[in-house]
């Protein structure tokens, strides 16, 4: 399968298989009109099989969601069409605006304008309001 | 210190030092008698308590401070759609220190962000009372004299009761206990409590739906109520409501030195009858609850007579 590399933008490259899309999702991509590559299970020496996401735009991406969905993910900066900066990301200690609490008890459930903002406890995330795990 | 949101904010140094001074306060309350002159306490209470409520004002007024509140939710601009970071804004300029109940949970942490004085959570729904855990504490160190190597049976509604919750989550920091986790199958001890406080400190427990069984091999038997706010389906709480209760014959199971406690009010899970036996500790509860929150408002204020 052949996809175009990209001059400037935003390469998400070691994606465990099968997470690529709940990236895709939470970044919003499928509301850009931008060029955007999802590549699911591509060959990888090191991981057996991969997901990749090539955004062909230089636009901001929320980092925190990366490292929320899968560490360790790799991020690549394409500018001019070499690669400018390589960037592993690490787990987010805090999750601000990506997920929702579901919680029906949650203070977050009534007070609209409150920011979903869930804290890193080890591998799970919880709401800071109501410690209610993020599904 | 700015805010407790749960019993956890506290270190163990920090309860110990509480207790310090509550049990300073039951030696020589007349030390304290103006400890809190001028100062302004703000209940404010978004849905329905008596005894945490008056607790508050009672040991406010013994520190020689004042109390300002709302009547009730409904009469206050909650009501008119305000949210609780601007009350808590607002209420901030009128009072030294904020306690707050509220039905929603993660309420009282809003209000800490927002709340240029202390807040003091008063209850968040199901999640954390840590004022209740606090009384809990002084009456488990008065009666047994300390925290560790304590076998703790908890029976009842294990599954919403917080303050079950925030107990097991207190007293498991403390080497040597053990807990007896007693309830019907539907309010079993929700499995995250399990995972990621007993088991992450490898503390022993036994899950039963035998209380008889259990109160021989207790140090403290804590009751809980089945309470009727926390199920959305009526029937499954009248099913579960009396699914124990302890009664005079059932305490002659139970060693001597045991105590009895229950954070208050009951229904029936406590026969009126055992409230004569020496070992039931329930009202002492309520009493140290009092001094507890008098050592709290003292500590948030910073004040040290």
């Amino acid at each position: 399968m052949n996809i175009d590399s990209i001059q400037n933008g935003i390469v998400i490259d070691h994606i465990t298989a099968g997470k690529g899309l709940r990236i895709y999702s939470l970044l919003g991509l499928d509301q850009t009109d931008v060029s955007v590559a999802m590549i699911r299970n591509v060959h990888s020496s090191k991981m057996g099989k991969k997901d990749i996401i090539k955004i062909d735009a230089d636009m901001d991406v929320n980092l925190d969601v990366i490292g929320y969905v899968d560490p360790g993910a790799t991020v690549n900066i394409i500018r001019n069409g070499v690669l400018s900066e390589k960037r592993s990301i690490p787990a987010p200690e805090f999750l601000k605006g990506v997920i929702r609490c579901k919680n029906p008890r949650c203070i977050t459930s009534t007070e609209q304008e409150l920011p979903h903002v869930f804290r890193r406890w080890g591998n799970i995330y919880r709401c800071v309001y109501c410690e209610t795990k993020a599904e | 210190m700015k805010a407790v949101i749960d019993i956890l904010d506290l270190s163990k140094d920090e309860i110990l030092e509480l207790i310090d001074t509550a049990q300073d306060i039951i030696r020589d309350p007349d030390k304290y008698a103006h400890a809190c002159d001028r100062k302004k306490l703000a209940t404010l209470f978004f849905e329905p308590s008596t005894r945490t409520r008056m607790s508050f004002e009672a040991a406010m007024y013994e520190l020689g401070g004042h109390v300002i509140s709302m009547s009730s939710a409904g009469s206050s601009s909650a009501a008119k759609g305000e949210s609780v970071a601007d009350t808590a804004k607002t209420v901030s300029c009128y009072a030294d220190i904020i306690a707050m109940r509220h039905p929603k949970e993660g309420a009282a942490y809003v209000a800490a962000m927002n709340a240029s004085v202390p807040v003091i959570n008063a209850g968040d729904g199901g999640h954390c009372h840590p004022t209740q855990t606090m009384a809990d504490l002084l009456t488990i160190y008065r009666e047994k004299g300390r925290f560790d190597h304590l076998t703790i049976g908890v029976c009842g509604d294990l599954k919403f009761g917080r303050t079950v919750h925030s107990l097991v989550g207190a007293m498991s920091r403390y080497e040597g206990n053990r807990f007896i986790l007693i309830s019907p199958e539907e309010l079993k001890l929700p499995s995250y409590v399990k995972q990621e406080v007993l088991k992450a400190r490898n503390i022993p427990y036994e899950q039963t739906t035998d209380l008889e069984k259990a109160l021989p091999k207790l140090d403290i038997l804590y009751m809980t109520r089945v309470q009727r706010e926390r199920f959305f389906n009526e029937e499954d709480y009248l099913r579960l409501k009396d699914s124990y209760i302890l009664t005079t014959e059932k305490m002659k199971l139970a060693p001597e030195n045991m105590i009895v406690m229950h954070p208050l009010p009951r229904v029936n899970e406590i026969s009126v009858a055992v409230d004569n036996d020496p070992r039931a500790a329930y009202f002492k509860q309520v009493l140290n609850g009092k001094y507890m929150r008098m050592a709290l408002i003292l500590k948030l204020l910073g004040i040290k007579p």
